[in-house]
């Protein structure tokens, strides 16, 4: 037996292409086609003729005859057997369809109502002076844009230095707490924005005597942001090899500037990633907000002092008017956060393929 | 190994570095740091159920058990002698039906959904649907209340009557007047399509830990692509389902702006789904939040608190499922 193997290694393999018995042929591709094709021609012909109505009803005829024609063909190919794994196959192509309609759905309703209301003016004005039912001219969105963009900054800076230390703590340093630590911190990812939204405004509105202003919202975003960061960074540090850690250690290097010099630096784009998706997971939240910036029509940029706003925000209150043009504008609103996180998530996927 | 059979005179060795048994000074400050870094996500929620609790004990002082049970939010008229009477009864109620039809609607299709990427695709493509599945949690919450409300709820309603019309006998699917705008049922769509990556990408990760050779072995012994998922892979991956729909009911039942843009908040319990009359503590607390006096105030902090230890069972629940699944798993 051992004295095959070399032989087997050294036989070239590239010449032959391994068999495929569950390829489908081109016959079975064409048979399979063929099904859809005349369910395709038969819906609309039974829609017809009976009292089945609208584009739902076609639909249904449609899934009702591809379902039916593919059980009478694998019935008549392989038995009995195969009628429900050609079942199975038709719901589960029909959970997938029904996944990935409402996605399609939302994207091509967002572009092509966002954009309806979309002018330069949208980037460099706010509507300190301009009615949120005046023409699309007047006013845009500067001050939710800037706003998120703060809000979005207070939150990083303070979460993402607790979420790396979380993450440390938990790959690092590995405590007596650990397990507490690891249970709190996906505690704390499920709990409701609302209630972080409540818990800051109790604590800094309330409590504190303070107003409404974006250190508050920063601050509510931030505990929504902490577990992300945390997962995201555990699971990166996580990957970084053992042989790393002990190698540094085996240097004489202390466990502080092992760390320091050789895990987070190995780590880094996963660390960008984990960054990354906080900030998309905060930069759409609206109702914290809600209860800590509670919005406001001009740009303020100091955080300490007064109400601001921010895209989310924008959106749904220009919403809550029911005003045609304003519900228009909220549109727009919804398509540049949409833009916005559209491309932290193609930032988090880019920084996180580099690693490999 | 080491043993001294090779070991010069004894002069010639250099003096044995002294080892050094307690950390460095700087190491001590370090992992004194990550520590108290680590533990700030308990501060942080210890807080929250303090300052919460703090804010709606007098609301507990005064309602007692039936701020929980009382269908009624009537923040009362002094001048006229009113009492005020606040409960959360009917939200909590509607909470659960709106994410539970929510989960109903979700599961089978995350399921399939989940199926079908690890079983039915092939790997390229599969790789970019597992990505627009993660772009799908990504969609802030605001845009799909937005769409719920002006693409999906037309459709919706048609949806529901044909379910009335034919279903109409079952008695969840009745409905008390023909009005079928921002029900129960509307909001569990928008809801279900909000958790549905969350329930995908948990059960994808259970389904792709199936071990190969257990697939292998049924399909070696004639089993079709469905009977080996019922075989193999239902079972195995079972309980991670659960914990990822016990995640995603967590995830529905906090859920705020959505549902406040698709559902009618009514204070009286309804379990007709189709019926456009509903409850949700999260957008409640919105609802009730800028008219909110000083009682109404601490009585959404009482609101939130109940949200916020509802939410916390919940995900303890779905994690402590998760983890014994992937213990039993191997």
């Amino acid at each position: 037996m051992s004295a095959q193997v070399p032989q087997l290694e050294a036989r070239d393999f590239s010449a032959v292409s391994p068999k495929k018995p569950w390829k489908l042929s081109p016959r079975e591709v064409a048979v399979n086609a063929s099904t859809i094709v005349i369910a395709l021609i038969l819906s609309p012909i039974i829609v017809q003729i009976t009292p089945l109505k609208g584009k739902l009803g076609l639909v249904l005829t449609f899934i009702l005859v591809a379902t039916v024609g593919n059980i009478v063909l694998s019935f008549l190919r392989q038995g009995v057997q195969a009628i429900g794994n050609s079942i199975a196959s038709t719901f589960i192509f029909l959970a997938a369809g029904l996944v990935l309609l409402p996605v399609a759905s939302i994207f091509f309703t967002v572009i092509m109502r966002g954009y309806h209301a979309l002018r330069i003016n949208t980037f460099t004005q706010d509507m300190s002076v301009a009615q949120s039912d005046g023409p699309f001219t007047e006013g845009g969105a500067l001050h939710a844009i800037l706003g998120t963009l703060m809000l979005v900054l207070i939150a990083s800076l303070i979460s993402v230095p607790i979420g790396i230390l979380t993450a440390l703590y938990l790959t690092e340093v590995k405590g007596r707490a650990e397990g507490l630590i690891r249970f709190l911190v996906q505690a704390m990812s499920g709990v409701p924005s609302i209630v972080a939204g409540l818990f800051i405004y109790s604590v800094l509105i309330v409590g504190a005597g303070g107003h409404y202003s974006g250190f508050a919202g920063g601050l509510s975003l931030s505990i929504l942001m902490l577990p992300t960061v945390a997962r995201t960074a555990e699971e990166v540090l996580k990957l970084i090899p053992r042989d790393l850690r002990e190698a540094g250690v085996a240097l004489g290097g202390t466990q502080w500037r092992t760390v320091v010099m050789v895990v987070v630096p190995a780590a880094r784009s996963g660390i960008v990633t984990a960054i990354i998706l906080g900030v998309a997971r905060v930069a759409g939240e609206t109702a914290p907000l809600l209860l800590t910036i509670l919005g406001s029509t001009a740009t303020h940029l100091n955080p300490m002092d007064a109400p601001t706003s921010a895209l989310p925000l924008y959106t749904f209150n220009l919403l809550r008017t029911g005003l045609n043009v304003a519900i228009d504008r909220a549109w727009t609103g919804a398509l540049v956060l949409m833009i916005l996180v559209l491309i932290l998530f193609v930032l988090a996927r880019l920084a996180s393929g580099r690693k490999k | 190994m080491s043993t001294p059979t090779s070991v010069p005179p004894q002069s010639e060795i250099p003096p044995a570095r002294a080892i050094i048994l307690t950390r460095r000074l700087s190491d001590r400050v370090f992992r004194g740091v990550v520590t108290t870094g680590g533990f700030v996500s308990l501060i942080v929620l210890g807080l929250i159920a303090l300052f919460l609790a703090s804010r709606s004990i007098n609301i507990f002082k005064t309602f007692g058990f039936g701020f929980i049970t009382e269908y009624k939010w009537d923040s009362g008229d002094p001048d006229n002698g009113i009492a005020p009477v606040l409960g959360i009864g009917a939200m909590l109620i509607g909470t659960i039906v709106t994410s539970v039809v929510g989960l109903v609607i979700a599961l089978p299709v995350s399921v399939g959904m989940a199926l079908f990427l690890e079983y039915y695709m092939p790997i390229r493509l599969k790789k970019s649907l597992t990505m627009v599945i993660d772009l799908m949690a990504a969609i802030p919450s605001v845009i799909f209340g937005l769409w719920g409300f002006f693409v999906l709820m037309p459709h919706a309603v048609y949806w529901a009557k044909l379910l009335h019309k034919y279903f109409g006998w079952i008695p969840f699917l009745d409905v008390q007047a023909p009005i079928f705008e921002r029900s129960p049922f509307i909001a569990g769509l928008v809801l279900s399509i909000m958790i549905i990556p969350i329930v995908t990408s948990i059960s994808r990760e259970v389904f792709s830990q199936v071990p190969l050779d257990r697939i292998q072995a049924a399909y070696a012994l004639g089993a079709t692509r469905w009977t080996m998922i019922k075989a193999v892979v239902l079972p195995f991956g079972s309980s991670g389902i659960a914990g990822g729909a016990m995640l995603g009911l967590g995830r529905a039942m906090g859920e705020t702006v959505a549902v406040y843009l698709v559902l009618n908040l009514y204070y009286q319990p309804n379990f007709q789904v189709l019926f456009s009359a509903g409850g949700s503590v999260a957008s409640m607390i919105v609802t009730k939040f800028g008219e909110a006096g000083q009682l109404e105030l601490q009585g959404l902090m009482a609101a939130g608190l109940v949200l916020f230890i509802v939410t916390l069972i919940i995900n303890f629940l779905s994690n402590m499922i998760v983890k014994r699944t992937s213990r039993t798993g191997n």
